[in-house]
C-alpha cells in the first residue's frame, strides 16, 4: 500500500478490465514519471470522452452528434445491416473496407449465466429499425464464440419470419476468438464469404 | 517446483473474460469435483484451444495446480456438446440453466461429485441429441439434482407430517405436498397431472413424462423452478432467461 493520491490512482487503474494490481502500479508509476504536458493531455482526454461521446440514436454506434458518422453518411447503402456486440466491432469491420452497408451495435452478447438476456441487449431498437422495411439484408457479426452464436441463433430465430435475408460471417474466423483480434483479411474474407442462415 | 499435473474428463460449465485474452473455464470434472482453471490465450484466434474450452463441451483435460486457480494445459475434445446446442436457442439457454445449476450446486471447489456430473453430461448429451423436449430434461435434471442435494419435493407423502397421500395441496417452503392437517397459507393447487409428471420425472419414466401436453408442463416447470429458487440463496441468473420454445430445428 502507498500513501494518497498514488495509491488512489492505483485503485481507480485496477478497477478497469484487463488490469490487475501489478499492471496498476505499473501505469500509476508511468503517470507519476511522465511529462505533465502528456498527463494534461490524457486527463482531458478522458473527461471529453464522458463529456462528448454519446451513442448514435439510430445504430447505438458512439457518436458525437446525435446519429453517428456512418448513420450520417448519405452514401452507405440502406439495404444491408450489420450487427455487432461492441463499437470496437465496427472498428474492425470497417477497417476492411468490405462493407458500405449500416450498422446496429447490440451492446453486448446473450449470456444467461451472466443474467443477459434479449432484452438487456439493444434487440428491441433492431426489431424497430426493420421493421420499416428498408433492410434486406441483415448480417450477424458477432463475435465466433458461445456467446456471439447464441445471440446470432436468436437473431435469426426473431428476423427470418420477417422475410429478410439473414447471413452470418463465413466460419474461416476460429472459433472461440473475439472479433476484434481478427486481423482484417481473415475478417474481410469472413464477410465476403458470408453464408446465408 | 514444477506444479503437480493432473487429467480427468471435464464439463465446461462456465467462460469468465480475463485480462486481454485469457478466460477462466469452470469444469465440472469427473474426479476432481468442480475446478476452476486459466486458459492462457485462448480469445486469441491462434489459441491452440480452439474452439475446445467453449461452454457445454465434454473433454479431457489436463490442468497444473496453481494456489488460487489451476491452469488449462491440454485440452481434447470428447463431445463438443456446445456446438450443436448452439444451433438451436431454446436448447442453448436450458444447457445454461442446467451448467448454473450444476456450478450453484457444487460450492466447494475439489470436492469430488461423481453422481452430479454423471447426471449433468447424460443431461447435456440428452440435449444435445434431441431426444426428448428440452423442458422435460431440464426439470428431470433439476428435481434429481435436488434429491441429490438432500432437497427432493415430496411428491407423495406428506412433506410435513409423511402422512401417504394422494394430496393435492403443494407447499414450497413445506417441501412438496400437504396433507389437508398441516397445508400451510399460500399453498398451491396444482393438477394431479403436474404432480405426476414430477414424479415420473424424478424416477426416470419418460414414457409416462412424455405424453404429457404443454400446459401440464408448464404447471410443473413452475413448482419445478420455486422449489429450486427457494433452496438456493439467490436465484439462478439463467433460469428466467430459458426459452421455453420448442426446439427451433
Ligand atoms: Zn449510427
Ligand atoms: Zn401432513
Amino acid at each position: 500500500m502507498y500513501e494518497g493520491a498514488i495509491q488512489d490512482l492505483i485503485d481507480e487503474l485496477s478497477r478497469l478490465p484487463g488490469i490487475g494490481p501489478k499492471s496498476a502500479q505499473r501505469l500509476a508509476f508511468h503517470v507519476l514519471a511522465a511529462d505533465t504536458t502528456d498527463i494534461k493531455r490524457l486527463s482531458a482526454a478522458l473527461t471529453r470522452v464522458k463529456e462528448e461521446v454519446r451513442f448514435c440514436v439510430l445504430c447505438f454506434n458512439v457518436a458525437e452528434e446525435e446519429k453517428c458518422r456512418i448513420c450520417r453518411d448519405p452514401r452507405r447503402r440502406d439495404d444491408a445491416l450489420c450487427v455487432v456486440e461492441e463499437p470496437k466491432d465496427v472498428v474492425a469491420i470497417e477497417r476492411t473496407g468490405e462493407f458500405r452497408g449500416r450498422y446496429h451495435v447490440l451492446g453486448g452478447a446473450i449470456n444467461p449465466l451472466e443474467g443477459v438476456g434479449p432484452d438487456q441487449l439493444r434487440i428491441r431498437e433492431l426489431m424497430s429499425r426493420l421493421s420499416s422495411g428498408e433492410t434486406s439484408e441483415l448480417i450477424l457479426a458477432t463475435d465466433p464464440n458461445t456467446e456471439g452464436e447464441a445471440t446470432a441463433t436468436y437473431l435469426a430465430l426473431m428476423v427470418k419470419p420477417m422475410g429478410i435475408t439473414v447471413t452470418r460471417l463465413a466460419s474461416g474466423l476460429p472459433v472461440g476468438g473475439d472479433l476484434e483480434y481478427a486481423d482484417e483479411i481473415t475478417l474481410g474474407r469472413a464477410f465476403e464469404g458470408r453464408r446465408k442462415l | 517446483m514444477r506444479k503437480p499435473l493432473y487429467r480427468d474428463h471435464a464439463l465446461v460449465l462456465r467462460v469468465q473474460r480475463l485480462g486481454e485474452a485469457d478466460r477462466i473455464i469452470s469444469l465440472l470434472t469427473r474426479t476432481h469435483g468442480r475446478v476452476r482453471a486459466v486458459a492462457r490465450g485462448v480469445r486469441r484466434t491462434t489459441s491452440r484451444f480452439g474452439a475446445r474450452l467453449e461452454p457445454f463441451g465434454h473433454i479431457d483435460v489436463q490442468c497444473s495446480e496453481g494456489s488460487s486457480l489451476d491452469t488449462v494445459m491440454q485440452v481434447e475434445g470428447l463431445s463438443l456438446f456446445g456446438r450443436h446446442l448452439l444451433e438451436d436457442y431454446p436448447r442453448y439457454t436450458t444447457a445454461s440453466a442446467i451448467a448454473e445449476t450444476a456450478e450453484r450446486l457444487t460450492p466447494i471447489e475439489k470436492e469430488p461429485t461423481l453422481r452430479l456430473y454423471l447426471l449433468t453430461l447424460g443431461a447435456l448429451n440428452a440435449l444435445a441429441e434431441k431426444e426428448r423436449p428440452a423442458t422435460l430434461i431440464l426439470d428431470a435434471y433439476l428435481l434429481r439434482a435436488m434429491s441429490y442435494a438432500g432437497w427432493a419435493p415430496s411428491l407423495r407423502a406428506c412433506a410435513v407430517c409423511a402422512e401417504a397421500g394422494p394430496h393435492r395441496a403443494f407447499s414450497v417452503p413445506a417441501g412438496g405436498v400437504v396433507c389437508p392437517n398441516c397445508r400451510p397459507p399460500g399453498a398451491a393447487h396444482p393438477s394431479t397431472d403436474a404432480l405426476n409428471l414430477m414424479n415420473a420425472l424424478l424416477e426416470g419414466d419418460w414414457g409416462t413424462a412424455q405424453s404429457t401436453d404443454v400446459k401440464i408442463r408448464g404447471e410443473s416447470s413452475g413448482l419445478v423452478a420455486a422449489h429450486l429458487q427457494w433452496h438456493l440463496e439467490r436465484g439462478l441468473r439463467s433460469l428466467p432467461l430459458v426459452d421455453r420454445r420448442e426446439s427451433t430445428t
